[in-house]
């Protein structure tokens, strides 16, 4: 067996035997034409073709995928008689006796350069459209069958990457997945696999060998991992994988669209933790109602230096736009403890987990906060936006945080920039501190979202990173389900809506405690959407609340 | 020779799709020759990748030059089509 790692765009595990998209690329011969002007008239014949065909392909695409699609092949029409292209390929054919595949070849890829080489992403990215269209007519002089698989069985294709006009023409129906040796998560290749649901991997480099052609591979989209000539416990376990993927699959047609309510009419809404402006995709293919928790760190940490306010906004502005109206929790830096930024410069901590961190950082230095604020509220124009700061342990801090916010929106009506009136604010509940004193601080916010990872950790004094404290950490502790308790009853009595973000709100073990509890919201990764949405649709509470609010509240000390 | 200013506000700039529509209006106008410049470039609006590869953005200020034919009616129409697609 030969494993390769490469990236996962596209999750699902396909099993077959892998195939090499054929094309022309890397067959041209170079030679001196005697009749010049024959070659000349070869060239123009196979431009001819290539127009008729594209003008096939937009009409396909058209149909397939819409005007925007169609644009693509359009334009390459226009490239393809583009007048100085021509005269450039007209001058060596005629003057220099070259030949036409040779001739279109180089033509193409110095005009690609001039492309790659333009100060801005739209025209760099137009180098592919150039190359592309060249690409098409030495395939058509060189008499090259356009589609690319040759296969009666379906196959995993594979390619360096596949060109936009390339995954128009594929026969879909001979394709099991995706393996790619470039490539990136937005390539063409990658947008095609997710929306056939098929698996992708890109990026495997030279790892993978031609010679592996037409041996049996598993791929998993998921993991990123390509088996070539699988071995039996390989075998076993991806396609147990595969299996569990097409029960999800089929449970997700069955539960698509269908409220999260309860056999006797309670409902919850279920929400999405996100890291990442790209995991939306991932929110709607698994009927996320909204996303709960997006993580605003990944910002920080993919920068060298602060995220400035513009691009943290076209990141906000992204997520809302995507969502389409779907509320999104958008909580604010939280840094420090386990999650470090070199930048940030902070000093060493003995204690992070109980030193400077997230909400407080954010108040130690307002100008890295402010600019976060101002981006989140620009951004509000475009979505339905809730801010959420996280570590709060004080009335005070929420307060100060406020203030802030009303600064920014007063500086933002100063610049007539505009910015949504009915952005919520809410707060993690994830110390003991805040459980405790959650009347006083439901007063002042929209909602709470209780940070179980946290709230346990810090209520059990325990480090959950710690595998010596295993019997000592149970994240299904009565005192931390009591504090869940008293924390929604709080939010509830002054009109706060109140969820749960951390890791138990997917325990499904938990589902009936904390629909018994009320809770209004759970916010669980994607994939775990709909297996919840199951186990809440399965469950009756009025026959289990009381049974299981009295074990919680009572005093047998049994555990 | 006729010649106006327009500054872009598409905010892609002058991109591939209605710099080819373009070309495809500017065939119709018989006998005119059209050039577009943005500062000291200039390329001859028949010529679509020499016209992409001005790189011309959103602010851009670009002079449009006719020359040739019905030159009043070209510049008319040309202007018209700047105002509707960059």
């Amino acid at each position: 067996m030969i494993t390769i790692q490469g990236k996962g765009v596209s999750t699902g595990v396909a099993a077959g035997p892998l195939y090499f998209y054929r094309r022309a690329k890397g067959t041209i011969t170079r030679f001196t034409v005697e009749d010049r002007d024959a070659e000349w008239q070869r060239f123009k014949d196979a431009q001819a073709k290539a127009i008729e065909q594209l003008g096939e392909l937009a009409e396909k695409a058209r149909v397939e995928a819409g005007d925007e699609a169609a644009m693509l092949f359009e334009t390459h029409q226009m490239m393809a008689e583009d007048l100085d292209y021509e005269e450039t390929i007209q001058g060596l054919i005629m003057d220099e006796g070259q030949n036409a595949e040779a001739v279109v070849t180089d033509v193409g890829a110095q005009f690609a350069d001039m492309f790659a080489t333009m100060d801005d992403e739209y025209m760099k990215a137009r180098a592919a459209d150039v190359k592309d269209v060249s690409g098409r007519i030495v395939g058509i002089l060189l008499g090259v069958v356009q589609g690319g698989i040759d296969s009666d069985v379906p196959v995993v294709l594979a390619s360096d990457d596949l060109a936009p006009s390339e995954t128009v023409q594929l026969d879909k129906s001979k394709i099991l997945g995706f393996v790619t040796s470039g490539g990136s998560g937005s390539s063409h290749t990658a947008i095609l696999a997710r929306t056939m649901g098929i698996p992708a991997i890109i990026g495997v480099g030279d790892q993978l060998k031609e010679e592996y052609e037409g041996r049996e591979v598993i791929i998993d989209g998921g993991t990123g991992i390509v088996a070539v000539d699988p071995d039996e416990d390989t075998r076993v376990h991806l396609m147990k994988k595969r299996e569990e993927q097409l029960k999800r699959l089929a449970l997700l047609n069955q539960l698509k669209g269908q409220p999260n309510e309860t056999k006797d009419g309670q409902k919850i809404k279920i929400f999405c933790n996100i890291g990442d402006p790209s995991d939306v995709a991932a929110v709607l293919e698994n009927d996320g109602g909204g996303v709960g928790l997006f993580r605003s760190e990944f910002l920080y940490l993919n920068c060298d230096d602060y995220p400035t306010e513009d691009y943290q906004f076209e990141a906000y502005k992204k997520v809302l736009s995507d969502l389409n109206g779907k509320e999104v929790v958008i909580r604010t830096l939280d840094i420090g403890a386990d999650k470090q930024i070199a930048y940030f410069d902070m000093p060493k901590e003995e204690n992070p987990a109980l030193g400077n961190r997230a909400l407080r950082i954010c108040l130690n230095r307002p100008e890295i906060f402010r600019t976060q604020l101002r981006a989140l509220f620009r951004a509000s124009a475009f979505g339905k936006l809730g801010i959420m700061f996280p570590m709060v342990t004080s009335v005070w801090e929420v307060k100060e945080a406020k203030k802030m916010c009303d600064q920014v929106r007063a500086e933002l009506d100063a610049e007539g920039i505009a910015y949504s009136d009915d952005v919520e604010i809410g707060i993690m509940i994830e110390t003991p501190a805040a459980a405790v004193i959650s009347d006083r601080l439901a007063q002042i916010v929209d909602f709470f979202s209780i940070g179980t990872n946290d709230l346990t950790q810090y209520t059990l004094a325990c480090d959950r990173q710690n595998n010596d404290l295993g019997r000592f950490f149970n994240a299904h502790h009565p005192a931390v389900l009591r504090l869940i308790k008293l924390v929604t009853e709080n939010a509830h009595k002054h009109g706060a809506w109140v969820g749960i973000c951390g890791e138990l709100g997917a325990d499904l073990e938990l589902t009936e405690t904390f629909l018994s509890i009320g809770l209004d919201e759970l916010s669980v990764s994607p994939r775990s959407v709909l297996p919840l949405r199951q186990k809440v649709r399965e469950t009756t509470v009025s026959e289990v609340r009381e049974r299981l609010m009295n074990d919680l509240m009572s005093d047998a000390n049994t555990i | 020779m006729k010649s106006f200013e327009y500054v872009i506000t598409d905010p892609v700039g002058i991109h591939a799709r209605p710099a080819g529509i373009m070309v495809k209006e500017i065939k119709n106008l018989i006998g005119t020759t059209v050039t577009i410049a943005k500062g000291e470039k200039s390329a001859n609006a028949l010529r679509l990748m020499a016209v992409m590869q001005l790189g011309i953005k959103q602010g851009d200020t670009v002079k449009v030059t006719v020359e040739g034919g019905d030159e009043a009616a070209a510049a008319a129409t040309l202007e018209k089509f700047f105002k509707e697609h960059f």
